[in-house]
């Protein structure tokens, strides 16, 4: 299997950040603020390996760092220390050492988020259609004809009305803002995709068909993703491997039915206990 | 070029109003702005004895530029006898000594502009001189300059073709009527100055120097000449220019010299009838001249 992405030692630190920010705090500390300093350790050396095809699940509570550390691999947060490797069609990026126009390549050409906020996502003062154009626009597709085509392919394909397509996203429900956000992170058919709570705050039945969505996506285009979720059903639903995290680091990683059926780590067991 | 140490004319200013630091560093400013086309400098834009917003970048360009050899037109949509083109050019009468005024394009050395670029085209060794209000075309998609001045940095200007996007899903074709987003030699987009969509490929590959002067917002920016300037479009939507046909489709000429290949201003006449009019009154002299001269 080829690697997608090689995380090693990935570390964010809001705040000054002292010598001793990494050694107090975490699982055993029982916080992720430095007591020394003050500083909110959000990821403290986290490192995992993403292949072709494969949909990762990052599983926490909130606060856990889960998402800082999609929002650093999508440039969205610098990273304090620690490398992202990403291997593309032969070519291998140092996602961290590129300057930032680069960065904005990569972001537009191969990246894809889709947010659990969709005002996050999308723009509201633009059509639905426009934000997918912008997508495209983003990757130097001029022609305004095909640019229609596709965002009215993409929107059939998440299931919101083509025909509402120049209506702002703030006409839509908010599983509708969902699938447009989809559609618009799924544009450029991305190689790696970032899914951050996609389907927190939604009702059960609209979760149900953003799941079946992300798992048609799944088996079709073969795009490896990284799930993010405090939600066991869609970690059990998506995910192959999962990592868990807790005040910043990696407690346990493995495959999801190994995870859920017989967690290792004390957090992960009442985790897994307070879902059911 | 004048030197530092020039005496002060009989009114105690020095030539051309602006002292001799301040005119340096306009000049240096344009230097960069012709080295990096598209570029909008930044500079210290003094205070003018005008308000700003009535040109005073356009006219700090021009009194830094001009020497007493010089002969400068002044316009102000198309016309040289509008308010702002007659008081600059009374300015310039009273504080550059030695200037010769025109009317005329052709004659002319510095043209400063507001709106509108003259129908005859320039020649090598002229250059033109626009006022502008608001220098960035991404204000209208950005509000943050610093992020602004990224984005230019980066070229990325993905946001004004969904502007063009948004406009033509609306009203089936791009509504920006002034102002149009015009990318120079393949990298920085700039606004034009309020010229009409008609004007803009007049700056693609020009003879003449162009020079942009924002004077409120202190930027500097310019199209040296021979130097590309695309107006953003579409690759299947070709960028298109105002193109004054009536209802039958027939190109409307000038009311007044007969010309068809102009940029026209609609004069609505007392009875409420319109008629129309060459915007450029330099242009519509000559022709309405050429006109008599084969009438007799």
């Amino acid at each position: 299997m080829n690697k997608v992405l090689e995380v090693r030692d990935l570390t964010k630190i809001f705040g000054p950040g002292c010598d001793e920010c990494l050694h107090a705090t975490g699982l055993g500390h029982g916080t992720n603020a430095c007591p020394i300093c003050g500083s909110i350790v959000a990821a403290n050396a986290v490192g995992f390996d993403l292949f072709e095809g494969e949909t990762l699940g990052i599983m926490g509570e909130s606060g856990s760092g889960k998402s800082t550390l999609v929002k650093m691999l999508y440039f969205d947060e610098q990273p304090s220390t620690g490398s992202a490797t990403f291997f593309d069609d032969g070519t291998t990026h140092e996602l961290f050492s590129l300057n930032a126009a680069r960065q904005r390549w990569i972001r537009n050409h191969k990246l894809g988020m889709v947010y659990q906020n969709a005002h996050a996502g999308l723009n509201f003062r633009i059509s639905a259609g426009g934000n997918i154009a912008e997508r495209l626009l983003m990757c130097d597709q001029l022609d305004y004809s095909r640019i229609r085509q596709r965002a009215r392919i993409l929107l059939d394909r998440t299931e919101v009305f083509a025909d509402r397509m120049d209506e702002s996203p703030r006409n839509f429900s908010g599983g509708m803002q969902q699938r447009v956000q989809i559609a618009r992170a799924l544009a450029i058919n991305p190689p790696l995709l970032f899914l951050d709570e996609v389907t927190t705050g939604l009702d059960l039945t609209v979760q149900a068909k953003i799941l079946d969505l992300m798992l048609e996506i799944q088996q079709q285009h073969r795009i490896s993703m990284i799930v993010v979720t405090h939600d066991l059903g869609v970690v059990r639903l998506l995910a192959s491997r999962t990592i868990v995290m807790k005040f910043g680091q990696v407690v346990e990683t493995g495959l999801t039915d190994q995870i859920l059926e017989d967690p290792q780590h004390a957090y992960t067991q009442s985790l897994v206990a307070s879902a059911l | 070029m004048t030197t530092r140490t020039q005496a002060t004319n009989i009114s105690g200013y020095s030539f051309g109003f602006m002292d001799e630091f301040a005119k340096e560093e306009v000049r240096r400013r344009v230097l960069k702005a012709i080295a990096i086309p598209g570029y909008q400098v930044p500079y210290s834009s003094r205070e003018m004895p005008m308000a700003r917003g009535f040109g005073t970048g356009g006219l700090q360009l021009t009194l830094s530029l001009i020497g007493p050899d010089d002969t400068l037109k002044v316009i102000d949509q198309g016309s040289d006898d509008s308010v702002n083109a007659v008081n600059i050019r009374n300015f310039v009468a009273r504080t550059c000594p030695g200037v010769t005024l025109t009317t005329h394009t052709q004659q002319a050395t510095i043209i400063q502009t507001r709106h509108r670029i003259p129908e005859i085209s320039l020649e090598r060794g002229q250059i033109m001189v626009l006022q502008v209000p608001y220098p960035d075309p991404l204000v209208v998609v950005e509000a943050s300059e610093a992020k602004r001045k990224i984005m230019h940095g980066e070229a990325d200007y993905a946001r004004l073709w969904v502007k063009l996007y948004e406009d033509i899903v609306s009203f089936a074709e791009v509504t920006i009527s002034n102002r149009y987003p015009t990318r120079i030699a393949g990298h920085y987009v700039i606004d034009p100055s309020p010229i009409p969509r008609y004007d803009v490929p007049k700056l693609h590959q020009a003879k003449a120097l162009f020079l942009f002067g924002a004077g409120r917002e202190k930027k500097i920016y310019a199209v040296p000449p021979f130097t590309d300037a695309e107006p953003l479009s579409f690759e299947d939507i070709p960028f298109r220019v105002e193109d004054f046909r009536d209802e039958e489709g027939r190109r409307r000429n000038c009311a007044r010299c007969g010309s068809d290949n102009s940029f026209l201003d609609e004069v609505v006449g007392e009875g409420g009838g319109k008629s129309y009019q060459c915007s450029d009154s330099d242009y519509c002299d000559c022709m309405a001249a050429s006109e008599k001269q084969t009438h007799e």
